[in-house]
């Protein structure tokens, strides 16, 4: 197959970026994409040019490292499935691709393709635990769970936290992100205990790192490589909304955890 | 040298009771007092860095991928055994820690796997803790499942995403301790180098990949939970960036490698479908619950699955089930491999490149229906027919063999120290509970238990006669250590050659998988370990990496990690010379039984190899730990 | 920051405003066009115009479109606040964007159709609220009342008018996209979703876009028919 690529190419944060195109003959359909750009950087380098840089990690859509905006869409044309999933049978033999990285304030790029998706870990780190230590719990039985509520939970618990949902999002938010982590463990009685501080810090956090708001376009649901639905961003908001109006705390984020 | 393992004294079951009662504590006001680096955020380095942190010990803890949540821990599918006894199927840490020695094929130790058995249950109880949504039965209760051909049903699972949601869990508790301040998190960094002062383990040299600075970081301990190094074979199931770089600068410091050549070979992922393959995808082991595994009787070259439905019954070879009549498709992972590579050796191998033997559903599915079928294994199905664009449910699937995960590792003693003081490896990174053949379900185990249950009591026994003094890193040894870091990076920088760090590393892992993977020769070996040899000398004298060092560089990142890969991959073959024997995983073709199966020489090989580095392009020296078994009695496995 | 103030500017408060104000709206509408059917009437106007006497002068149905004001107020401003916001999180826009295929149309392109909807109500304001209250409005009077405004000939000279009937329709037609968005987000933003009732929410809410642009729609169409 023959493809002609439209890549962006940034040196640096700093540097100002641009497209650059590139032809690429020989492809195999049974390529993953990723393969093709791996194709595409040995020929770069072999010509002594600086190969395309992308983050990727386990190729197999679980670690959600890989992320690019191919033609107008997170992690390309297919739905449920991670950059790294997808295969070049996926596109007709002659297509242009454009290959843009993920685009929001809160995601920086850092070279080509590669973003700085670190906001991400600040708000698990503001709240998105159970805020119990090694040893002292209690058995695992002890507080039996029903399969639909473990279902359900498991169903937020699949966040790979590649940021497709930002990326799709017209308003770059991030609420399906930590929706999926409020609602994991708001629905768990192990971490129903701090469902609160949890909902109000986590939220807070989302905030401060400049994401857009939710005006449920419900694109993200729709690029998810998890298919995490709305249905948890209702549960966020639910929670939040509780929270904000029923929890002990009167101002903003206030250290609830021992220092 | 001799080698301490230090295990305790007493009977099996009573080992780590008393140790833990006998080892040093360090009080709970002096524990801030001490510094510790933990390299990786895999099971093993998260679950420690955070159970340290909440002891109150200061954590600095560094990974090399953009978030500590995607250590490669997190593509384990099938699930995490216990001895719960939860199913009352006749469980207990005595039967957990017997099929552990036993799968290892004899080859690790009683007690670190017996004290494995023993922590595994307080394993769950955390992670339900943490909020990891494991399966539940009706009842609200957990549910397990049998796994890899174990008699008891003690597999904990979350989908087919277990160790996404155990590492997700420990992710959650390390995040807890960053905002605690108690643990200083540093992603996109990746430790260069171990720094030793007057044999202790006193700190690291780290490369920033972002912005290419290297630097020195001091503390009291290093622990290292870096994973294991399958891509010595370039393809694996391993992710793209799993290294053996720091246990290998560490071995280079004096760390004793043990057991380099015990690799386990899965024998269920999707086969290779050409050259610009660039790793391998597991599918899981449970599909030879059903599926049927068959070549054509005579070769047929560049046979499709369309093709293969209109093969008739009597010209199939349903290989397994004709040579191990009693388990059939069922048999053990090593056998089941090995076999497969046999039919394709034999020019009976389907697909495009003839290195793929098919597994067929099509029996089952016209006897459960294609619902029953879809219900057990729709998500497996979907995966393979994204990859290969076949219909598994109209087309047998094809299969091969993969470089899955690596048994050997560090060498470490019973409190996970190796044998220079201050120094831990934890997880894949070391050598020490499976022996030469690892179960399923028993690496998800493994990490975790070392990172919650172990290191946190074993360090306080180093630490407590430590000075709280930290060594500046303006020392002489941390100077010299950056200094040989960055001579390095420079090296590589200036070969300026002609071929790619993929090509060497794919003709590097072409030599490994060749001659030391599944079966190996004393023949073949001498041979790699030739080419071996000759490509790395090429490598440094015809490598091509652009760029520089102060920017984001992967094609250095790389280049520095083949570079070390191109050394371990020599002392795993030398490590496959002197172990004469067959034995887990591999297979040695001078050691078989009359009908062709794998023999074990237990009275000369029931050893842990352990390598010492003694200078460049020196010879390393062989030190061996003999193992000693007191509480199970050696068998020869038989799977007719 | 207290805590009422850093809920309501949080963005989860934001949305939250947003959705009350739009439910109240929507709530405001179902009346507004229950009074308006009056036109409908073969009357002369009579039921309208003590309608709208009724409208202008009651204290309870003065408050509540006070609070209707409030609420279109807080409704354009944090529109507002949230679209500049929104952009900034995306500085560098995507040189391909492909969002047809993961999203509906409406949803994207609510600030538009509120811009027309709210110019509507700038000339609808202007022509007859505007009039009604500070205008000069010719009276009438019916049997049994007294002298009431007939704002009845008011609408029927405007609606008389083709543009006018035009700007109407295609005004309403905006509302009607808009609320068929508008409706069901609303819901979902005040965390009502539920695999029961959130079919029966979004049938409703398309119900509700259709049906209720459409029967405001008619009475200018009908109106400018009948004076032909």
């Amino acid at each position: 197959m023959y493809f002609k690529l439209k890549i962006w190419r940034q040196k640096s944060p700093e540097d100002k970026g641009g497209f650059q195109s590139y032809e690429l003959d020989d492809v195999s359909p049974d390529m993953s994409f990723l393969e093709m750009i791996d194709v595409l950087n040995e020929s770069l380098e072999r010509k002594g040019g600086e190969p395309v840089h992308f983050d990727h990690d386990c190729r197999e859509g679980i670690c959600g490292t890989c992320g690019m905006f191919i033609n107008g869409r997170p992690h390309g044309p297919q739905r449920g499935i991670a950059t790294c999933q997808l295969h070049m049978r996926s596109f007709n033999d002659g297509d242009t691709i454009t290959i843009e990285p993920w685009r929001a304030r809160s995601f920086p790029v850092i070279k080509d393709l590669v973003v700085d998706r670190s906001a991400f870990d600040r708000i698990i780190q503001a709240g998105g635990f159970v805020s119990v230590s090694t040893g002292g719990v209690p058995d695992a039985n002890e507080i039996p769970i029903s399969t639909s509520i473990a279902n359900e939970a498991m169903d937020a618990a699949s966040c790979i936290g590649c940021g497709a949902c930002v990326a799709a999002c017209k308003n770059a938010s991030a609420m399906l992100f930590v929706a999926a982590k409020i609602s994991q463990l708001a629905l768990l009685p192990q971490g129903k205990i701090e469902a609160k501080t949890r909902a109000e810090n986590m939220v807070e956090q989302m905030d401060k790192e400049g994401f857009g708001t939710c005006t449920n376009t419900e694109a993200c649901e729709a690029e998810c490589p998890k298919e995490i639905g709305l249905v948890h961003i209702a549960r966020m908001n639910r929670e939040y909304y509780f929270a904000k109006q029923s929890s002990e705390s009167l101002s903003e984020r206030e250290k609830v955890h021992e220092g | 040298m001799n080698l301490d393992a230090k295990i305790p004294e007493g009977p099996l079951v009573e080992k780590w009771t008393r140790h833990k009662f006998n080892i040093k504590l360090v009080n709970p006001a002096n524990k801030r007092k001490y510094d510790i680096i933990v390299i990786g955020t895999g099971l093993a380095g998260a679950s420690a860095a955070a159970s340290l942190a909440e002891l109150g010990y200061n954590i600095k803890s560094f990974c090399f991928q953009d978030s500590p949540r995607r250590a490669h821990s997190i593509a384990a599918q099938g699930g995490i055994n216990a001895s719960k006894n939860y199913q009352n199927d006749g469980d207990s840490d005595y039967r957990l820690f017997y099929d552990t020695i036993k799968g290892g094929d004899y080859r690790s130790r009683e007690a670190n796997v017996y004290r494995l058995a023993e922590v595994s249950s307080s394993i769950i109880d955390q992670c339900v803790a943490q909020g990891v949504p494991f399966a539940r039965e009706y009842g609200g209760l957990l549910d397990n499942r049998s796994f890899g051909g174990a008699q008891v049903s003690r597999t904990f699972y979350a989908r087919g995403q277990t160790g996404q949601q155990l590492l997700l869990g420990a992710y959650s508790a390390i995040s807890r301790q960053i905002a605690n301040g108690m643990v200083q998190i540093f992603p996109r960094t990746e430790m260069l180098d171990l720094v030793v002062v007057d044999g202790q383990a006193r700190g690291v040299v780290v490369r920033d990949l972002v912005t290419g600075k290297i630097e020195s970081h001091s503390s009291h301990a290093v622990i290292l939970a870096t994973g294991g190094y399958g891509n010595v074979f370039y393809l694996s199931t391993n992710a793209m960036a799993s290294n053996a770089t720091a246990a290998w600068r560490a071995h280079k410091r004096g760390a004793l490698f043990a057991n380099p050549c015990f690799t386990q070979i899965h024998p269920t992922c999707i086969p290779v479908s050409g050259e610009h393959q660039s790793k391998l995808t597991l599918m899981s082991e449970s599909l030879r619950n059903d599926g049927r595994i068959w070549v054509p009787k005579k070769g047929i070259k560049g046979l499709t699955a369309k093709d293969a439905v209109h093969i008739p019954e009597e010209e199939r070879d349903y290989f397994l089930e004709r040579r191990y009549p009693s388990f059939g498709n069922l048999v053990p992972r090593d056998v089941a491999s090995r076999n497969a590579k046999m039919m394709c050796d034999e020019g009976r191998g389907v697909g495009a490149t003839g290195l793929a033997v098919f597994l067929d559903f099509a029996d089952t599915i016209q006897r459960d229906g294609r619902d029953m079928i879809e219900q057990k294994y729709g998500n497996l199905f979907d995966m393979y027919k994204q990859i290969t664009a076949d219909d598994p449910y109209d087309v047998p699937m094809m299969i091969y063999p993969a470089v899955h995960y690596t048994m050997g590792g560090l060498w470490v003693d019973y409190n996970l120290m190796t044998n220079i003081n201050g120094l831990y490896a934890l997880g894949e990174c070391n050598f020490s509970d499976h022996g030469a053949n690892r179960l399923g379900a028993s690496a998800l185990m493994q990490g975790l238990a070392d990172g919650y249950f172990v290191i946190p009591y074993t360090i306080g026994d180093y630490l407590a006669g430590m000075p709280y003094e930290k060594i500046p890193v303006d020392y002489e040894a941390f100077q010299l250590a950056e200094k040989n870091v960055k001579d390095r990076i420079e090296n590589l920088l200036k070969i300026n050659g002609n071929r790619t760090v993929d090509d060497f590393h794919k003709e590097l892992g072409k030599i490994m998988w060749d001659y030391c993977g599944m079966a190996r020769n004393e023949e073949g070996l001498r041979h790699a370990k030739q080419e071996v040899i000759r490509l790395r000398d090429e490598f440094w004298k015809d490598l091509k990496v652009t760029g520089t060092n102060d920017e984001l560089n992967m094609s250095l990142e790389k280049a520095n990690r083949v570079a070390d890969f191109f050394e371990l991959g020599e002392l795993m073959i030398d490590d496959a010379l002197q172990r004469r024997e067959s034995c887990g995983g591999h297979f040695r073709e001078e050691s078989q039984t009359e009908e062709g199966e794998a023999l074990r020489i237990d009275d000369e090989f029931s050893f842990v190899a352990a390598w010492n580095f003694t200078g460049k392009d020196q010879p390393e020296e062989l030190i061996k730990e003999e193992l000693v078994f007191e509480n199970v009695k050696l068998t020869q496995r038989s799977y007719k | 920051m207290n805590w009422l103030s850093q809920t309501l500017t949080s963005s989860l408060g934001k949305k939250l405003i947003m959705a009350l104000t739009g439910l109240f709206l929507i709530l405001f509408l179902t009346g507004h066009l229950l009074g308006n059917l009056q036109l409908l009437k073969d009357d002369g106007g009579q039921a309208f115009n003590e309608y709208a006497k009724f409208m202008t002068t009651t204290p309870v149905i003065k408050i509540l479109s006070y609070l209707t004001y409030i609420c279109i107020i807080l409704h354009v401003i944090y529109s507002l606040i949230l679209t500049i916001h929104n952009r900034k999180a995306r500085p560098i826009k995507y040189a391909v964007s492909r969002q047809s295929e993961n999203s509906v149309w409406t949803s994207r392109n609510m600030g538009i159709l509120g811009t027309i909807v709210l110019l509507f109500l700038v000339i609808h304001l202007r022509s007859f609220w505007y009039e009604m209250h500070y205008g000069s409005i010719p009276t009438i009077e019916y049997e049994g009342g007294g002298q009431i405004k007939n704002l009845y000939q008011i609408v029927v000279e405007a609606f008389s008018q083709l543009w006018y009937v035009i700007l109407y329709v295609v005004s309403m037609a905006a509302l009607a996209f808009h609320l068929s968005h508008g409706f069901q987000s609303a819901f979902q933003t005040l965390g009502l979703r539920h695999q029961k009732y959130t079919p029966i929410i979004k049938s409703a809410g398309l119900l509700f876009a259709i049906l209720v642009p459409a029967l405001f729609a008619l009475q200018p169409v009908y109106i400018y028919l009948k004076n032909l």
